[in-house]
């Protein structure tokens, strides 16, 4: 190690004030410090001491926390990939197939948001930021693991300069940088980030009959359309043997009654999640575990609960607004399940809500990321729950996209100041109180 | 009623090297220094004396040209042999070389009969003369008490909760009558309280017995034992408010000046850290060099010497002075080394108060850490959020505040209780940012920024 060291010294002063390479410092700065922890040492005055804790440990941290995620995703991307061809395989050949799809998407996702990083660094000369680490992993975990290469590198390259490094970099930026770079994709190429794209199947790939791509929440929803449709099929038919009394006409609606009664139950949507193509491919327990088609990291509810204790137990995720998104969400489904009737949809058992889509790992690694959320202890508590409530609408009333994790993280990334902003209000009135009280 | 406060934030930094309760008296110091960087808004010292000059334990060395009621003396009796200034020809130390022969200006000496009836004017008057007076400290903003203010309350922690800090207990046994003395001298001076903050978990004290004052009892780990965490929880400084602190120290100090008339700063020093042979405590005088104490008693070269706690402490030489407010000495490893990835290695040896370093270090709670001085990592933008409240018992939002005053926001500052807190407040923020900036002289900026203002 005193070699590297030798060099690192030796080339130094060139990136010092004065030397050549005076632009390049904080690149410099990025590499030695990551090689070696800095010999700085406390001031002559304050505290002469100081925690074992920096940026790179916390964010390694939510690196390693990731992991669990990271690994099962490779996994099922296999896995899902010979599910639909009803092909067997051993686990060998399901994690090479994983790697060959995820791996690339990786090193695109760092190469790119790292190059943006360091060139910034040198325009802007601010320091590198350890962030990056955990955002470009966070990518391609939300990524479909058949999205094109390039538009990973598009979103990446959006969310750093647009998201982060517009607002000045690391610490400063509104919006969640990950989410940013989804965003974007589902916005911009729609059809390439939603449908028939949550398993990995190259053109050509031969599939069991009534395979389909489509994820719990699409299931769920296509359920909840035919049901209301048999809602509106009675009305009408009960309508018109109500103008035209034949027998013909009340036969006709008494079927449709009961046809609509029997969807009218609540296990609509949770019997039409049983009975997909392969059996037990939704139930809860299967999507509790993740063996399910979607994004590559966040179809396992267990794998972000294990990464969660990862980040609760070493303090560096907040707690506060994990239980609260997870509480808002739970809440807010079971409130639904009393008001449903008009909207089918709102049927969906409360408890199917945490296990489906991306709402664990929202709450898990996005929604904590601790720039972009809530900052005041009070505030994380409003804002995961407000995730959790919003997370839940969205899915219940908006038709047209059925996972409501990503914008509900993004809404409340733009509200989180504002939610601070009262927090803090009410400190300063507290003082201000005890002052006139008197 | 005083009141009983229970606080749950904080952390305790468990150092290894505390001192042993021996009280050593041999060898003492040739040479003392006052230093007026130990002072808060001194605005220009002038110095009052030339070197050669013989000076008494109590001479005026300087005063503040802004107060020049505010004179700060010799502590001990000789001659003065040095007066070192820095860049700009900042005053830094008036030196003496001791003469062993304990000569006192005279004051004058009433018994303890007599001080209920001193007049306020009297005993200020005294005081100033003496330069005790500049144990006194205003809050808000930590400087040395205006004499022409009176305070709403006086406020004085009986115990310290520093790091390896020197127990109270033990320094101050057998000064009780001195220190009924001060609080009968105090009590002239404010129009509300004086208050003596002791201990919660400990059963008895020796400042139990203090007739005239409040008792408070905090529990908790550190910063309980300072006095304005201790001051939020009692009886908060609201904006135009003036409440004064001082340590027990200096009530023993108002005693023995009224009592004995003379300017006796006989100090228990605690000589502690890592680095030491033999840590204990020292009997000297104010402003002792420290070469004589670590001689042949530092375990390695490599060090660093702290006037004070690890937490608000100074740096100073090996040859350096102990600070006026300072009952201890740190000696610690000097960090300055490389760490190859650093960030990455396992953390037996290091301490945090995140379990992302040291995830089993709650198994061994007791465990005392050999910490040095370096940074453990370089300079980043604020990311983590809510570290500095967990050590801040207090009704305050350290984040908010240190951002007001980067953002030199006076409205800000004074609206998120800027006046409540000095830099040993929030010492811990200090320690515990992961984003390595400097709080403490951070704080210190917006307190000066307000000041001025």
């Amino acid at each position: 190690m005193n070699f590297l060291r030798k060099q690192l010294d030796s080339v130094k002063p060139h990136f010092e004030k004065g030397g050549k390479y005076h632009k390049f410092f904080y690149i410099y700065e990025a590499i030695d410090t990551f090689l070696f922890a800095p010999n700085t040492v406390a001031p002559t005055k304050g505290a002469q001491v100081r925690d074992a804790i920096d940026m790179k440990r916390l964010m390694i941290t939510v690196v390693i926390a990731m992991l669990p995620c990271l690994f099962f995703g490779i996994y099922n991307v296999g896995y899902q990939h010979f599910l639909a061809q009803g092909a067997e395989a051993s686990a060998g050949e399901m994690i090479l197939i994983g790697l060959k799809q995820v791996l690339p998407i990786i090193i695109v996702s760092y190469a790119v948001g790292l190059g943006i990083e360091f060139a910034f660094t040198v325009w802007r000369k601010h320091p590198v930021n350890e962030g990056f680490l955990v955002t470009g992993l966070l990518i391609p975990l939300i990524m479909p693991p058949d999205i094109p290469l390039w538009q990973v590198a598009l979103g990446t390259a959006f969310a750093v300069v647009i998201g982060k490094e517009a607002f000045g970099g690391t610490g400063m930026n509104i919006l969640n940088v990950a989410l940013t770079a989804r965003a974007f994709l589902y916005f911009a190429y729609p059809a390439d980030i939603s449908g028939n794209v949550w398993t990995y199947l190259p053109e050509g790939t031969e599939v069991v009959s009534g395979y389909s791509g489509a994820t719990p929440l699409a299931v769920s929803y296509e359920a909840a359309v035919s049901a209301k449709q048999a809602v509106v099929a009675y009305e009408e038919a009960a309508l018109l043997a109500a103008e035209d009394p034949t027998p013909l006409n009340q036969a006709v609606a008494e079927h449709a009654r009961h046809l609509a009664d029997s969807l009218n139950t609540g296990h609509l949507v949770s019997d039409a999640l049983a009975n997909t193509w392969y059996e037990g491919l939704y139930d809860f327990s299967n999507m509790f575990f993740g063996l399910i088609p979607g994004s590559i990291g966040e179809t396992s509810t267990l794998m972000c609960l294990i990464g969660g204790l990862i980040l609760i137990i070493t303090g560096v995720g907040s707690w506060k607004i994990m239980v609260s998104v997870l509480a808002g969400a739970y809440l807010t489904a079971l409130g639904l399940n009393q008001i449903a009737g008009s909207n089918e949809y709102l049927l969906m058992p409360a408890h199917f809500h945490l296990v489906i889509g991306g709402l664990a790992f929202g709450a898990v690694y996005m929604a904590t990321d601790p720039v972009t959320a809530a900052q005041t202890e009070r505030g994380k508590w409003i804002y995961g729950f407000l995730i959790g409530f919003l997370t839940i609408l969205i899915r219940a009333f908006n038709p047209a996209y059925p996972e409501g994790v990503m914008l509900a993280i993004l809404l409340m990334n733009v509200f989180a100041p504002l939610i601070d902003y009262y927090v803090v209000q009410a400190n300063k009135k507290r003082r201000l109180r005890r002052a006139t009280a008197v | 009623m005083g009141k009983n406060v229970r606080l749950r934030k904080g952390f305790d930094i468990n150092l290894a090297g505390k001192a042993s309760p021996t009280i050593t008296t041999t060898d003492q110091p040739d040479v003392f220094a006052i230093k007026p960087t130990d002072f808060q808004g001194v605005y220009l010292p002038r110095v009052l004396v030339n070197v050669g000059d013989t000076v008494k334990a109590g001479t005026p060395l300087f005063r503040d040209k802004k107060f020049e009621k505010i004179v700060f003396t010799a502590p001990v009796s000789g001659e003065v042999i040095e007066i070192k200034r820095g860049e700009k020809r900042k005053l830094l130390e008036v030196k003496i070389l001791a003469d062993k022969s304990f000569q006192h200006v005279e004051f004058r000496k009433y018994s303890a009969g007599d001080l209920a009836s001193i007049s306020r004017e009297e005993a200020q008057e005294q005081l100033l003369a003496s330069g005790v007076w500049t144990n006194l400290i205003q809050r808000p903003f930590g400087v040395i008490a205006d004499p022409n203010e009176t305070a709403k309350a006086i406020f004085i922690s009986a115990f310290d909760s520093h790091p390896l800090a020197p127990d109270y207990e033990l320094i101050f046994k057998g000064e009780e009558q001195f220190f009924q003395a001060g609080v009968e001298i105090l009590k002239k001076f404010t129009s509300g309280r004086i208050h003596v903050n002791l201990r919660g978990d400990k059963q008895s004290s020796i400042f139990s017995g203090t007739k005239g004052v409040e008792f408070n009892y905090f529990t908790g780990p550190h910063p309980s034992g300072c006095v304005g965490v201790q001051i939020h929880h009692i009886d908060p400084i609201n904006r135009g408010e003036i409440a004064w602190t001082i340590n027990p120290f200096g009530v023993i100090q108002i005693g023995k000046l009224f009592l004995n008339g003379i300017y006796d700063t006989s100090r228990i020093v605690a000589l502690v850290g890592s680095e030491v042979k033999t840590p204990q405590y020292y009997k000297t005088w104010t402003g002792a060099s420290i070469s004589k104490m670590i001689e042949n008693n530092i375990k390695s070269g490599h060090v660093r010497y702290i006037s004070g706690n690890v937490l608000t402490g100074t740096k100073i030489p090996a040859d350096g002075f102990i600070g006026f407010f300072d009952h201890m000495v740190t000696v610690i490893p000097e960090g300055d080394y490389y760490e190859f990835m650093g960030w990455i290695s396992h953390g037996f040896k290091k301490l945090s108060t995140q379990r992302a370093w040291g995830l089993f270090s709650f198994l061994t709670p007791k465990k005392e850490y050999v910490l040095d001085t370096n940074t453990h990592g370089e300079p980043r933008a604020f990311v983590q959020t809510g570290v500095f409240e967990k050590v801040t018992p207090m009704d305050i939002l350290p984040t908010y505040l240190i951002k007001a005053i980067i953002a030199e926001d006076f409205d800000e500052m004074e609206a998120l209780g800027i006046y409540e807190v000095i830099e040993e407040d929030l010492a811990l923020c200090d320690f515990v940012d992961v984003s390595k900036h400097n709080i403490q002289a951070l704080l210190r900026e917006g307190i000066e920024l307000i000041r001025n203002s």
